[in-house]
C-alpha cells in the first residue's frame, strides 16, 4: 500500500526541482524515434520497390524513372493468365503438405520427450537439435541422388519430404517447450474426470499449447514456401517447379519477362512477411532452444 | 501399483518408438541418407546424366583439389561467412540498442524490420539485382542524378559484373537479410538482463559506455554466441543470394563452396559429391562447436 503510495507524492517535487532538464529525455525520445523509423523503413524499402515495379505499366518498365506514372494493376492479372498460377499451386501444396507432415511427426515426438524420461531420450533430442543445424544446401548432391533413385525428381512428394525433414527440429524444440510448461495435473484431472488419455490429450494439453501449435505451422509454412536450392535440384518441368525456382528462372534470359516477374515476387513475398509477423516474437526463442537458458 | 502383464510391459517399452519413431524416421529418410548417398557419390565415377560407371577411388577428390579455382573459392568462402557475420553482428549490437529504447510506435518499427527475415532469400536478392540493373535500377538512377555516375548502362553501372564491386553487394545483401534475426536474437538477450544491474551501475556513477561494456556485453555472450553460430551456418549455406544475382560470376570470381558444388554437378556429379563432402565436414566441424558452447544439456534433461 505504502509503495503505490508513494510515487504520486514523489513524482511532483521531482518534476518541479528537475525543472528544465525534463526537456532532455524528450529530445532523445525524438531522436530514437526518428532514427529507428528511419531503420524500419530501410528495412522495408526493398519491397516497397518490388511492390512499385509490379505496378509499373508494361512500356515503362526499362525506363529510369523513379515512379510509375500510372499503376497498373491488370499486371497482376497477366501474372495470374500468364501460366505462372500452376507455379503458385505448387508451392501452396508443397508448403501445406511439408506444414501438415511436420506437425504429425513432431507433436506426438514434442509431447511425449516433454511428459516421459526414457531410454534414448538424449539420444533423440540431440540428434534433432543436430538436424536442425544442418541445411540441405550442404547435401544437394546427397539429396538429389537419393531422390533420382526413388523416381521422385519432379515430384511434390519430395519437396515435401525434404521440407518436412530439415524443419521438423524448430516444431519439436517449440512444441517440446509448450507441452513442457502445461502442468501434468492438469491433464491428470481430466483422466479422472473420465475423458481417457487421449480425451485429455484433445481437450486439455492440445488446446493450451496452441500458441505453440500455431507458430511452429506458421514457420514451417512460411519456410517450405520460400524454400528454393532443393527445388532448384529436385524440379526440371517448368510446371513442376514452385514459384521461387519458375521465377528464377526468368532471370538471366535475354528475353526477361520482368512484369511476371515481380508481380510473382509480390505474390510470393507479401504473404509471408504478413505471417511472420504473427510469430515474430516466438520465433526466436525456437531457433535458439537448446541453446540460450 | 497395479499388477503388469507382460503385454503391457512390452507396450510400455515400445511407447517411446511409437511417439518418436515417425520424426526419427523422417531425419533418417531426409537427412542421413542423403548424408550417406553424398559420401558413396563422392567415392564413384558418375556420368552427367547419374549413372554409376563404377568405383573412383579418390579420383573426385584428387581431381577437385586440382582445380584452378578450387583455392580461390576456399578462401571466398570464408571470407563471405567471416565478413557477413561480423558485420551482422556489429550493426545488430547497435540495432539491438536502439530497439531496446522505450519510444511510441516501437511494436511497429520492430515490425518492420523482420521483412528481410520472413521474405524468400531469393526474393531479396532478385529485387536488389533489379535496384542494381546498369541500365534502369534504382540505385544507379540515384547515382547518378547524385553526379556519382556519368552514365547509365555504362561498365560503370553495372557493378555486379565486376568482381571488385560484385563482392561487396553480394555481402551487404546477405547482411540485410541476416540483421532481423541477429537483432531479434540480441533483443531477447537484452530483456533477460535484470534492470537491477543496470541501477546498480548507475549508483556507481558508470557513464552509459562503461555500463555497455562492462555489463550489457558480458551478459549478452550466450545470446551473441548462438546468434554468431547460427549466422555462420546459415550464410555458410546461403546459395541464393549469389546464385541469383551473380552465378558465381565474372569466371568464378563469387562462387562460394556451394555455389561451386552445384555449378560442378552439371558436368560431374562425383567431383560435385566430393565438394559437398568437403562442405559437409566443415558443416561438421560448425556443428561441433555449437553443441560444445550451446548449453544443450540444460534443456536436454
Amino acid at each position: 500500500m505504502t509503495a503505490t503510495a508513494t510515487p504520486p507524492v514523489a513524482a511532483p517535487t521531482r518534476a518541479a526541482s528537475a525543472g528544465p532538464a525534463r526537456r532532455l529525455p524528450r529530445t532523445r525520445t525524438v531522436v530514437i524515434a526518428a532514427a529507428a523509423y528511419l531503420i524500419a523503413f530501410l528495412f522495408l524499402f526493398p519491397y516497397l520497390v518490388m511492390i512499385l515495379t509490379a505496378l509499373r505499366p508494361q512500356k515503362e518498365l526499362r525506363e529510369p524513372s523513379y515512379l510509375p506514372t500510372e499503376f497498373a494493376w491488370e499486371n497482376f492479372v497477366n501474372f495470374w493468365s500468364g501460366g505462372l498460377s500452376g507455379n503458385l499451386l505448387v508451392t501452396l501444396q508443397v508448403a501445406a503438405g511439408s506444414t501438415i507432415l511436420v506437425l504429425l511427426v513432431a507433436m506426438p515426438a514434442a509431447y511425449y520427450t516433454a511428459r516421459h524420461r526414457f531410454r534414448g531420450r538424449t539420444a533423440f533430442l540431440i540428434l534433432v537439435l543436430v538436424t536442425q543445424m544442418f541445411q540441405p544446401t550442404a547435401m544437394l548432391v546427397g539429396i538429389y541422388r537419393e531422390f533420382s533413385q526413388l523416381g521422385l525428381v519432379d515430384s511434390i512428394w519430395s519437396l515435401i519430404l525434404v521440407n518436412g525433414g530439415f524443419n521438423l527440429a524448430f516444431a519439436v524444440w517449440i512444441l517440446n517447450a509448450y507441452f513442457g510448461s502445461i502442468p501434468r495435473e492438469l491433464e491428470e484431472a481430466a483422466f479422472i474426470d473420465g475423458t481417457g488419455r487421449f480425451g485429455a490429450l484433445f481437450r486439455i494439453t492440445l488446446p493450451l499449447a496452441a500458441p505453440g501449435v500455431v507458430t511452429a505451422l506458421i514457420f514451417t509454412f512460411i519456410a517450405a514456401w520460400n524454400e528454393f536450392v532443393v527445388a532448384l535440384t529436385l524440379t526440371t518441368s517448368p510446371e513442376q517447379q514452385p514459384l521461387t525456382v519458375r521465377l528464377n528462372s526468368f532471370i538471366g534470359q535475354y528475353q526477361v519477362d520482368w512484369q511476371n516477374l515481380f508481380a510473382g515476387s509480390v505474390i510470393a513475398t507479401v504473404p509471408v512477411i504478413i505471417l511472420f509477423a504473427l510469430i515474430e516474437r516466438k520465433v526466436v526463442s525456437g531457433l535458439t532452444a537448446g541453446s540460450i537458458k | 501399483m497395479q499388477q503388469t502383464s507382460p503385454l503391457t510391459r512390452a507396450a510400455r517399452a515400445l511407447a517411446p518408438l511409437a511417439w518418436t519413431g515417425p520424426a526419427v524416421v523422417l531425419i533418417a529418410v531426409v537427412v542421413v541418407w542423403p548424408v550417406v548417398e553424398m559420401i558413396k557419390s563422392s567415392f564413384q565415377k558418375i556420368s552427367r546424366f547419374g549413372v554409376v560407371q563404377g568405383p573412383n577411388g579418390m579420383a573426385n577428390y584428387t581431381k577437385l583439389f586440382e582445380e584452378p579455382d578450387f583455392p580461390g573459392v576456399m578462401a571466398r568462402s570464408v571470407i563471405w561467412v567471416v565478413a557477413v557475420v561480423a558485420v551482422t553482428i556489429l550493426l545488430s549490437l547497435g540495432l539491438a540498442q536502439l530497439f531496446n529504447q522505450r519510444f511510441p510506435g516501437r511494436r511497429l518499427a520492430r515490425w518492420a524490420m523482420i521483412a528481410p527475415w520472413a521474405a524468400s532469400v531469393l526474393m531479396t536478392g532478385i529485387i536488389f539485382k533489379w535496384m542494381l540493373d546498369p541500365e534502369v535500377g534504382l540505385l544507379n538512377v540515384v547515382r547518378r542524378d547524385l553526379g556519382l555516375l556519368d552514365a547509365l548502362g555504362s561498365t560503370e553501372a553495372d557493378q555486379l559484373g565486376q568482381a571488385s564491386t560484385a563482392m561487396p553487394w553480394l555481402i551487404a545483401v546477405a547482411v540485410f537479410v541476416s540483421l532481423p534475426f541477429t537483432t531479434y536474437a540480441l533483443l531477447a538477450g537484452l530483456s533477460t538482463i535484470p534492470a537491477e544491474v543496470y541501477e546498480a551501475a548507475k549508483t556507481d556513477g558508470a557513464s552509459r559506455l562503461r555500463t555497455y561494456w562492462s555489463i550489457t556485453l558480458p551478459l549478452l555472450r550466450p545470446a551473441l554466441i548462438v546468434a554468431t553460430l547460427i549466422n555462420v551456418m546459415n550464410v555458410f549455406n546461403n546459395f541464393p543470394i549469389i546464385w541469383v544475382m551473380t552465378h558465381g560470376q565474372p569466371g568464378y570470381s563469387t562462387a562460394t563452396s556451394t555455389i561451386f558444388m552445384f555449378i560442378l554437378k552439371g558436368s560431374d556429379i562425383g567431383e560435385s559429391a566430393a565438394m559437398s563432402v568437403v562442405n559437409f565436414g566443415m558443416v561438421i566441424v560448425l556443428v561441433a562447436i555449437f553443441l560444445k558452447v550451446s548449453k544443450w544439456k540444460n534443456e536436454v534433461s
